[in-house]
């Protein structure tokens, strides 16, 4: 066995392997990057190296340094993780040269997977299902409509240059057909200066399923069941679980039963993924294969009891298969969400810095399970990717998964920068995906406009109003030196349009934790009990026998409060603001019309307007760099400039002013 | 008997109009409320007693004598807040614009006047288009009383000015007495000279936002301390800073129940600090995990933000925070940041509310602007208001503390009480390389390299501040709030008074 490992990664991926690797009795190596100096993972780990400076080209990704530190630290053996190097067979050759053993599969399986054009044929070739489509292009329509009678309708048209959706054309049948075939081309040719099409199978609510293999170098392969992956933002994975909603035992067979075909047919040893895309009538063809371990491996651990990493280690450490396909069962549900560093409502932003708060829900590993690589005073930088967390949950069944989860997020508590948690939370609880009937096209359909931080609940909304009156109420009781207990006093909750007048009385003593409220709601009475810590993040309010968690953050004339996908301000009133508020006609936002804030941290590539200019709605203002990724800020509105107060290759900050309009 | 009833009835009902429904209407259209209004939001439930409702002015020029509103103009009176009393005016601009005549200044003096014998805070909210014209020398008279009593009442009770509507000419130096200045934003202003003046002076030509909005005197001028967005946020706010404050000198500040135990760890502060001393770190996210509860009332968040003050409670108990800001300036002290420090110092010494010093400063800024604008004069304000303070005083120095921008942040030799330091800090006359240069003139700049690696590895550490005793211990910053909280707790019976005298002299 290894005594001594590297694990060329950071974040909560090193964490995660180095635990197993502390289970299994196996020495640790790190590795860091000067931005990574503090970063949680190095407590993981028996020794660390830095490998040099922030950039991952420098850093994570730089080979020779890694087998230097290596070699300097006499490891048996380097665990890549996933991103970085993990499919990187330059860096698998590296190690053989150096005879230290890389934790993953050979060198032929990972080119010969990582390459889509031969991985498609080796699938073929293994009788694995592939998309249906002709070969080459299609000469004439009446080539298209031979191979589309063959093929099957629905088809695709789509350009041999294509991208971007030019050139595309999606036909249910012949007419559609001699249609869109013509217009396709054209569109090709005008896109691409290149006319030649094909036609392929087109999938109809195509969902993303992929199946985990396990395999050593004895010739044994085993499946671990399937996942699903198809609630995607931009090809990102935001839900995984496992199983799917839609694979019966006999999809699943047929699914796995092919996945081993594939690893079979290049020798595969260790761990890896066969991707599916599936329709809703369980047909599912071979998207690729990923020959490293999944972001998402967790649920499926969750669901078969299998540690995937310590069998890999196993694996690469020569060692057959304990388990065989008889050992594995699906016990029960899992999902898992990612949750990211990011500002869903301003159209996801990226959101770096420091995490100045957090608070992890209760973990068991059994029902609740947080894998993170963040820890308080930790900091999300630009170098690399804004995970903060894999937040996994376990249920008996896909409903209580769900609702473990969902509760698991309301009480994740991160300040200092934005995070996606009210988001997922969100997607976690929209009927839609609690049906189970998703597809990779879930979140546009879901949420065309974005996400705004309301949601359909009526009830939890309501919930809500109550809870941010009961603080308010909570909070004026503490303040106020004299207090008629016996009254019932009024506030008001409102919530954009929505406004609900409670009346309530506290039963519970100052400085009790334990809130007793009896309530007057529209002519009901009932008692409530909010347990709440002054000041603290996080409330348990039970209301009708159920205890509901929610976090609130005090604002200026009111409360933040997030709860099962909703992230809302509220405003809490005494009958007179109210009454008074209603006298005052809402004032426009005149601030943001004639200032630009910057609505991310990051750096000004480009100034492209300058002071004194007339500009149109849409004009492109400023281009910001963050995370890597360029944002273009355009114009609200008609206007001028008057003052640009930011100039290229400045840092900014998020709210700074960038530009003042006339 | 009847009759006076009656006329009781009616003069009430009189009052209450005020100006008039329509001028009530046009008032709400400008997003404002009335002075009775405004009362009504401000005051706790049922607490408000008026005074003088029926104090009518006694002009007799221009057709007045004919034209009476019992009130003239301004609403008087007590109420509680938050079940502790306040006595309060209310300028009702329904009512000949909200102008003050000697009627009204008499009404405003019995309030500050009856605040004096209780010892209760004054809250002014001012909404007045300025002198009743009509009668003429009566009305500044009037102002003058109202000024003379405010620099009576200063460091005595808190007072808190909100302006709610116009404040300009002469009115403006009553709330500028005062303690505390809120604004609503785009329907109050300030200033001495209106635009149209301005405009024939100087051919100036500004708006009246620009010239005095709330934008301009909480970011540019540092006249008003905060500002809001509308009457009902300024109020709400108003009443949460009053809860941190005594009523007067001779009241201890009040103490809140929590359940922020005061041992609480806080991790996140043994990263804040960045590897490299150049860089930048929010002081705030310092004061925030310090305080009870992350409840932080910041004073001129948007005015000199290289220091960072406001209230907070520790252990229950309100505090004042004064820190320096690296993310602005480096956290230089200039002009403006030692006048907004020092105010605030003086501010809370008066009415004894402990200070906790947080200092991250690199120094003075230099440069001609600074000079020729009187830092020196400037920057002694902040240091006097520090060595004359006589309430308990805990300093933590968390990096840099160079020169004399060191000595004059709460050191020990400014009478601090228990002065801590984290084991980033770094207490030098300056930055290591400066100093090197110095004492190395004509030095090779490989030596000076050499030195400067010396001079680093003996002075940018609290090794040497704390062997003399300059600072009773190097803490552990995730350790931070315990050890201050504890030092404040011990620090409650703290007993120290100043030479007596008239008054000092600060330099103004």
């Amino acid at each position: 066995m290894f005594k001594k490992i590297l694990i060329a990664n950071r974040g909560e991926i090193a964490c995660r392997i180095a635990s197993t690797c502390k289970k299994m009795g196996i020495k640790t190596v790190g590795i860091y990057s000067d931005a990574d100096r503090k970063s949680k993972h190095l407590k993981f780990m028996n020794e660390a190296y830095n490998i040099g400076p922030a950039e991952s080209s420098k850093s994570y990704l730089n080979i020779e340094k890694i087998i230097k530190v290596a070699k300097l630290a006499k490891v048996d053996a380097v665990h890549p993780g996933y991103g970085f190097l993990s499919e990187n067979s330059e860096f698998c050759l590296a190690l053989n040269k150096s005879k230290i053993k890389f934790i993953g599969p050979s060198v032929e399986a990972i080119k010969s997977m990582g390459d889509k054009i031969i991985s498609k044929k080796i699938a073929k070739k293994a009788g694995v299902n592939i998309i249906p489509g002709t070969k080459g292009a299609i000469k004439d329509l009446k080539g298209a409509i031979e191979a589309s009678n063959k093929i099957g309708f629905p088809v695709m048209i789509k350009a041999s240059a294509g991208g971007g959706g030019k050139g595309m054309r999606v036909a249910y049948n012949l007419e559609e057909l001699k249609s869109g075939f013509q217009s396709a081309k054209n569109e090709a040719k005008n896109s691409f200066g290149d006319d030649r099409v094909f036609v392929e199978k087109f999938i109809e609510g195509p969902r993303h399923i992929e199946i985990q293999i396990l395999a050593d170098n004895f010739g044994n392969v085993i499946y671990l069941g399937e996942r699903e992956c198809s609630v995607q933002r931009r090809h990102q994975k935001v839900i995984e679980e496992c199983p799917s909603p839609l694979v019966d035992e006999e999809m699943r067979k047929k699914m796995g039963e092919q996945a081993m075909r594939l690893a079979k047919a290049v020798n595969y040893s260790s761990a890896g993924t066969v991707e599916f895309v599936a329709s809703n009538d369980k047909s599912f063809y071979f998207l690729e294969m990923n020959t490293r371990l999944q972001v998402e491996h967790p649920v499926t651990e969750m669901v078969t009891g299998i540690d995937i990493v310590e069998n890999m280690i196993n694996i690469a450490a020569n060692k057959s298969l304990k388990i065989t396909q008889n050992d594995i069962k699906l016990n029960g549900w899992s999902l898992e969400a990612r949750v990211y560093a990011e500002d869903p409502i301003r159209n996801f932003a990226p959101s770096i810095g420091r995490v100045k708060t957090f608070i992890p829900p209760k973990t068991d590993n059994e029902v609740v399970r947080l894998d993170s690589g963040v820890e308080e005073g930790g900091e999300i930088s630009m170098y690399y990717d804004p995970m903060i967390a894999k937040l996994i949950t376990h249920g008996n069944d896909r409903k209580e998964a769900c609702s473990k989860l969902s509760e698991a997020l309301d009480s994740f508590v991160i300040k200092g920068l934005n995070t996606n948690i009210s988001f997922v939370n969100s997607v976690i609880t929209n009927d839609k995906f609690r049906s189970g009937n998703i597809t990779t096209a879930f979140l546009d359909q879901e949420y065309p406009k974005g996400y705004d931080g309301s949601s359909k609940d009526t009830e939890r909304k309501y919930l809500i109003a109550l809870a941010a009156m009961s603080i308010e109420a909570i909070e004026n009781r503490r303040n106020n030196l004299e207090n008629n207990a016996s009254l019932y006093n009024k506030l008001i909750t409102v919530i954009n349009t929505d406004i609900y007048e409670f009346e309530y009385k506290i039963l519970s003593a100052r400085e009790s934790s334990e809130h007793k409220l009896s309530i007057k709601f529209e002519n009901k009475i009932f008692n409530i009990i909010v347990n709440w810590h002054y000041g603290s993040s996080i409330l348990n309010i039970l209301f009708n026998g159920h205890n509901y968690i929610m976090q609130i953050l005090r604002e200026l004339s009111g409360y933040n409060i997030k709860h099962a996908g909703f992230d809302l301000s509220v405003i809490v009133q005494t009958e007179p603001e109210l009454s008074l508020s209603k006298l005052i006609p809402v004032k426009e936002n005149l601030n943001s019309s004639k200032i630009l804030i910057s609505p991310m941290p990051g750096r000004v590539v480009k100034v492209c307007v300058a002071e004194g200019q007339e500009i149109a709605q849409g004009d492109d203002l400023i281009i910001l760099d963050a995370m890597k990724m360029e944002n273009i800020l355009k114009a609200e509105k008609d206007t001028k400039v008057q003052k640009i107060k930011v100039k290229e290759e400045d840092t900014v900050f998020v709210d700074q002013e960038l530009i003042e309009f006339e | 008997m009847k009759n006076i009833a009656e006329e009781l009835k009616n003069k009430k009902n009189k009052a209450k109009l005020a100006g008039g429904l329509k001028r009530l209407e046009s008032q709400h259209a400008k997003g404002k409320l009335s002075a009775r209004e405004r009362i009504e939001v401000f005051a706790d439930k049922n607490t408000f007693i008026e005074y003088d409702m029926f104090v009518e002015h006694r002009s007799s020029d221009f057709g007045m004598e004919k034209n009476k509103i019992p009130g003239d103009g301004v609403v008087t009176g007590t109420c509680k807040v938050n079940g502790r009393p306040v006595m309060i005016y209310s300028q009702d601009f329904t009512v000949y614009g909200g102008s003050l005549s000697e009627a009204h200044a008499e009404k405003i003096c019995k309030i500050l006047d009856q605040a004096m014998k209780i010892g209760c805070p004054v809250i002014g909210l001012n909404d007045s288009g300025g002198a009743r014209i009509q009668e003429g020398v009566a009305s500044l008279g009037g102002y003058a009383e109202v000024f003379q009593r405010n620099v009576l009442a200063s460091g005595f009770i808190p007072q808190i000015s909100l302006i709610m509507g116009p404040c300009a000419g002469g009115a403006v130096y009553s709330p500028a007495i005062t303690d505390f200045i809120f604004m609503v934003e785009d329907s109050s202003y300030m200033f001495v000279t209106g635009p149209d003046v301005v405009k024939t002076v100087t051919h100036e030509s500004v708006s009246a936002e620009e010239l005095g909005g709330a934008g301009s005197h909480t970011k540019k001028s540092g006249v008003a301390d905060l500002a809001f967005s509308d009457d009902l946020t300024l109020l709400k706010q108003a009443r949460r800073m009053i809860d941190f404050l005594p009523l007067s000198n001779e009241d201890k500040p009040p103490k809140r129940f929590t359940n922020d135990p005061i041992d609480r760890k806080s991790y996140n502060l043994d990263t804040l600090i960045p590897s490299n001393a150049n860089n930048p770190y929010d002081i705030k996210e310092l004061v925030f995990t310090l305080v009870d509860e992350e409840d932080f009332f910041e004073i001129q968040p948007n005015f000199a933000q290289n220091i960072v003050i406001g209230f907070a409670r520790i252990a229950g108990s309100t505090v004042g925070i004064i820190a320096n800001q690296p993310m602005v300036l480096a956290g230089c002290l200039d002009i403006d940041s030692s006048c907004k420090g020092a105010r605030f110092v003086r501010f809370c010494d008066s009415f004894n509310i402990p200070l906790v010093t947080l200092v991250d400063v690199p120094g003075f800024l230099p440069g001609t602007v600074q000079e020729y604008g009187g830092i020196i004069k400037h920057g002694a304000k902040l240091l006097y208001a520090f060595a004359e303070a006589t309430v308990p005083k805990v300093t933590l120095i968390t990096r840099k503390a160079y020169g004399g921008a060191y000595d004059v942040m709460a050191s020990k030799h400014l009478r601090g009480d228990v002065n801590f330091a984290w084991p980033t800090a770094e207490i030098a006359v300056m930055g290591a390389k400066g100093a090197v240069e110095i004492i190395f003139r004509g030095s090779n700049e490989k030596e000076i390299e050499k030195q400067t690696d010396q001079y680093q590895e003996k002075f940018s550490n609290p090794f040497v501040a704390a062997s003399r005793g300059y600072l009773d211990d190097i803490i552990t910053p995730s350790n931070t709030r315990y050890r201050i909280a504890s030092a404040l707790e011990l620090l409650k019976t703290k007993k120290l008074t100043n030479p007596k005298k008239k008054h000092g002299n600060i330099p103004l």
